[in-house]
């Protein structure tokens, strides 16, 4: 008979209460906000708070892809930037053409447009990160050195490919009429087609929240991320999810294409491949794998640039820089990290 | 006799140049529970996951319900009736206890009164419903695991080592769970170390040793002949907790 | 004597010795071969970025990192000169060795907080904080145009013993003039060879082996006691020394320094496309692959463009062959070697040669 220590007879039936929602992150963007509130005038503020919000919605949109699709596939596609340019350069397809529409001041007319120029190029995109994942990124997968170099690769090809199929010179894209120029509230100015930026962009990050929590795809993705294989083991096909993800992560940053070209009001084959740093950096920040970070990360980022841009110019070159390293040392995996660091 | 629910003839599996399972030969008899006994490293947990399909086969037959699923992939063999519980538990922490049985209802919408069932004899499933099942305990993870392979009924279980590392009271839940299990039309194949828990629970054993299976027959006389358990698992009933 | 000189890290194929020893004798000679300054521009390209993708095989192929700050350390060696003697009325050697000592001390501490901060990471984060890190800095020179001259970059005068203008004797040897430029041709020759030479004996060194250790599977030389962080971080900042000097060298040769050259993604894409064709991990695949592809450059450019204006009349045809897609065919050619290729061509040869 061995001596034992005096066992409890009740099943221990405590568990950690529910995690409280991680909301510190979320309050940086306000925080930041109001920091600078006090060194510049209030119209001004909101002209800036706006275009920041505008930009960032836009990076947002276009990183989304990125970041889900690398929590979900452990996939770092570096050439994600292929599909910012093909979307923006096939959306021309249909504004080209139909240039007289968009020059009437009539809002219905330009939106569906746009609408219709956007459901192109998100096709398009999608097609595109099908066959992108099958052929170039799937005989890579695990290797992710080798992803690496061929996702470059690939990202070489699309934007050389772009030149040769619509010509190497620039594109010229002006806004539609009836989103140029600004509305007025009081004293600042807010640019029409922002306004669309950040609705379309809200628009986008409520469609993925609810999708990833509230359906069952969702679940299977959120599930996919921590174990692909017991996913599988639940009687799913993996593969097809991923490729599906891929290529709604395309269709994304297609849109982001459209919406960041005409912001520019110019094409160029390399536009992607230009926003790619930006990209990287918002979904280092916002930390691997989360929608939200992402979301947070990208309106930070922007909001500092355009802060930064008009309180000291010169010091705005490196304000990305800057904030990756803050946040970083404040939370190494980014602001919400999956664990996947 | 009716027809064994899985055979496996002659299988081996080969993991990277490790050669694990050296041609086993395994029959599970439809209904009740089939123990897979063995040390450390014998390649109980391979053969688990020869049979998922997690690692394919490289020589040899697996025949579940009449099928040879030795070539199928992961999801379809669990989509001809194989629900498994792996060693880690694998439950999804960043979901519910809900959604993590959500995720393994297949057909649909949770059944109300199967969940209820299984709630009898998991209880704290009830209790932490809507929280994340990274927050609950070891022995509360292994009750998610469970319920999960059995939200739905399903053909076969493969269960991996559930009691290790469980307080004994924790223990005494999941052999309560197994008993109303075995009432059901569900066949267990269970991977266990721990002698006692199976020895009641158990209707045919087999005895694995260096990627083969030593001796197999009935639990019954297995645990009435304390010398071939000397022989086969290095112990006796008695000293084994 | 010779397996002294490589560090035993011999070719080990006849066709790539002889290849090797081609190309060898080709930037010796270079100035007395081929006549005329754009084969000597050629070659002094050449051995510039043999030793500028060499060191990066030493960062991807031995220790594999993948980093994009590599062009960075490359642009603050050739910065490094440029501004130093740009900022002087007479350029002497002595500016010029504190540009480069200055170039060194930065390359050093940057490689090294870098390498301190991301290297602990995985190797997908380290990549794009490097990436991040670099065009922030590619950004920083072209916007501080006073300092680094913008986006034009800047010219500069060359110490005397250097300048094209000077003669070191009167009469000419084998047909070229003993001037400046010949002088720096063999300063950038003999500069490239040894750094080259050193890499060699870095990696073939016990420092090298760990590194290849690491490489294969981190978690056993953790494991069995090294310190992998160190080794990684000591070979990031070897790398990035190296870098430096070859972006000096280069400086050197071009009296100019611009964003462009050096800092630009292109320059660092070039730099990966190299190191996959020629062979990661070999060092040797640096030599092959800068002198192909520096080679194709110059000279492959013309063809296309020919052949573009034959295919005049069929339209995707013309431009896919327009010289400026260029990369288009190099892109490909790139996934093709990393799928199909993977040792490159060094490693296709050495498994000729083990074949027989």
């Amino acid at each position: 008979m061995s001596a034992t220590l005096p066992v409890s007879q009740t099943t221990p039936d405590t568990a950690l209460p529910a995690a409280r929602r991680d909301i510190l992150p979320l309050l940086l963007v306000p925080a930041l906000a109001l920091a600078v509130l006090p060194f510049i005038s209030l119209p001004t503020w909101v002209t800036l708070t706006v275009a920041g919000l505008a930009m960032g919605m836009m990076i947002f949109i276009m990183a989304s892809g990125l970041t889900l699709v690398f929590g979900l596939m452990s996939v770092l596609n570096f050439g994600h930037g292929a599909f910012v340019s093909v979307g923006a350069f096939s959306a021309t397809m249909v504004l080209l053409p139909m240039r007289g529409w968009l020059e009437a001041d009539s809002l219905p007319a330009n939106l569906g447009v746009l609408g219709l120029a956007v459901l192109v190029a998100m096709l398009v995109t999608a097609v595109l990160g099908w066959a992108f994942e099958r052929v170039v990124i799937m005989p890579v997968y695990g290797q992710h050195l080798k992803q690496i170099l061929v996702t470059m690769g690939g990202m070489i090809v699309s934007e050389q490919l772009i030149n040769v199929i619509w010509g190497a010179d620039q594109i010229a894209l002006p806004l539609p009429a009836s989103l140029r120029g600004a509305i007025f509230l009081g004293d600042a100015a807010i640019e029409k087609y922002r306004l669309l930026a950040v609705v379309v962009g809200l628009a986008v990050f409520a469609a993925m929240f609810l999708t990833l929590n509230r359906t069952r795809i969702g679940l299977l993705i959120r599930a996919g991320v921590e174990n692909g294989e017991m996913v599988e083991a639940l009687g799913y096909r993996v593969r097809r999810l991923f490729v599906g993800v891929f290529a709604a992560g395309s269709a994304l940053a297609g849109l982001g294409g459209v919406m960041w070209g005409l912001y520019k009001e110019t094409l160029v084959a390399s536009m992607g491949s230009e926003i790619m740093v930006m990209v990287f950096i918002v979904v280092i920040i916002g930390g691997l794998g989360s929608i939200e970070g992402c979301f947070i990360g990208a309106l930070l980022m922007a909001l500092l640039h355009n802060y930064a841009g008009f309180l000291a110019p010169k010091l705005n070159l490196v304000s990305n820089i800057v904030l990756m390293i803050a946040i970083l040392m404040w939370r190494p995996a980014g602001l919400y990290s999956k664990g996947k660091l | 006799m009716p027809e064994p629910i899985l055979t496996l003839s002659g299988v081996h599996t080969h993991i990277g140049q490790y050669h694990i399972l050296q041609g086993v030969d395994l029959v599970v008899p439809r209904g009740g529970l089939t123990v897979l006994l063995g040390r450390n490293g014998a390649g109980k947990t391979t053969t688990l996951r020869t049979i998922m399909g997690l690692w394919k086969a490289s020589h040899g037959s697996i025949l579940f319900d009449g099928r040879d699923i030795t070539r199928m992939s992961t999801p379809d063999i669990a989509r001809a009736g194989i629900a498994y519980v792996p060693e880690s538990m694998a439950v999804f922490s960043e979901l519910t206890v809900r959604e993590n049985l959500y995720l393994a209802a297949r057909s649909g919408p949770l059944d109300g009164a199967r969940v209820d069932w299984i709630c009898g004899f998991f209880p704290a499933l009830k209790k932490f419903w809507h929280y994340p099942a990274g927050n609950l305990s070891g022995g509360q993870k292994q009750m998610v695991a469970i319920a999960r392979a059995i939200v739905e009924p399903r053909k076969l279980l493969l269960v991996d080592e559930p009691t290790k590392g469980l307080a004994p009271a924790i223990v005494q839940s999941l052999m309560m769970a197994f008993r109303e299990l075995k009432d059901t039309s569900t066949t267990i194949l269970l991977v266990e170390q721990n002698f006692n828990f199976v020895k009641s629970l158990g209707d045919s054993v087999g005895v694995m040793d260096d990627g083969r299976i030593n001796h197999s027959g009935a639990m019954r006389d297995l645990a009435h002949d304390e010398a071939l358990q000397q022989r086969l698992l290095g112990l006796s009933l008695d000293s084994h907790q | 004597m010779l397996t002294r000189l490589l560090s035993g890290d011999l070719p080990r194929s006849r066709l790539l010795s002889s290849v090797l020893v081609l190309i060898l004798l080709g930037l010796l000679l270079a100035p007395f071969l081929f006549p005329g300054a754009r084969p000597l521009n050629t070659a002094a390209t050449i051995c510039v970025y043999i030793v500028l993708v060499a060191s990066y095989d030493l960062l991807l192929g031995y220790t594999g990192i993948v980093s994009f700050a590599h062009t960075m350390f490359y642009g603050i060696g050739a910065y490094g000169i440029g501004i130093a003697l740009a900022s002087v009325d007479e350029p002497a050697w002595s500016v010029m060795l504190i540009g480069l000592a200055l170039a060194l001390a930065l390359t050093v501490v940057l490689a090294f907080v870098i390498g301190l901060f991301a290297l602990r990471v995985r190797a997908i984060f380290y990549a794009m904080i490097t990436l991040a890190v670099a065009s922030s800095f590619a950004v920083l020179a072209s916007q501080l145009s006073d300092f680094t001259g913008g986006e034009d970059g800047r010219t500069f005068s060359v110490p005397e013993l250097l300048s094209p203008g000077f003669t070191l004797m009167d009469q000419e040897v084998f047909g070229r003039a003993v001037d400046g430029k010949l002088i720096t041709y063999y300063i950038v020759f003999a500069g490239c060879a040894l750094l080259f030479l050193f890499l060699l004996r870095l990696v073939n060194s016990p420092f090298g082996r760990v590194l290849q250790a690491i490489r294969e599977n981190e978690f056993r030389a953790e494991a069995i006691g090294y310190r992998t962080m160190y080794y990684r971080i000591v070979a990031n900042v070897l790398a990035a020394v190296v870098a430096c000097l070859a972006g000096a060298l280069m400086a050197l040769w071009l009296r100019y320094v611009g964003p462009k050259t050096t800092l630009g993604f292109e320059v660092m894409t070039d730099i990966l496309l190299i190191v996959v064709i020629g062979g990661m991990g070999t060092m040797y695949g640096a030599v092959i692959g800068a002198t192909l592809f520096i080679l194709a450059q110059n000279y492959l450019k013309t063809l296309m463009g020919q052949a573009s204006e034959l295919l005049a009349g069929i339209p995707m045809l013309a431009s896919a062959l327009h010289p400026d897609r260029w990369m288009l065919w190099l892109g490909v050619l790139f996934i093709l070697s990393v799928y199909f290729f993977p040792i490159g061509i060094v490693g296709k040869l050495r498994l000729r040669r083990l074949r027989r």
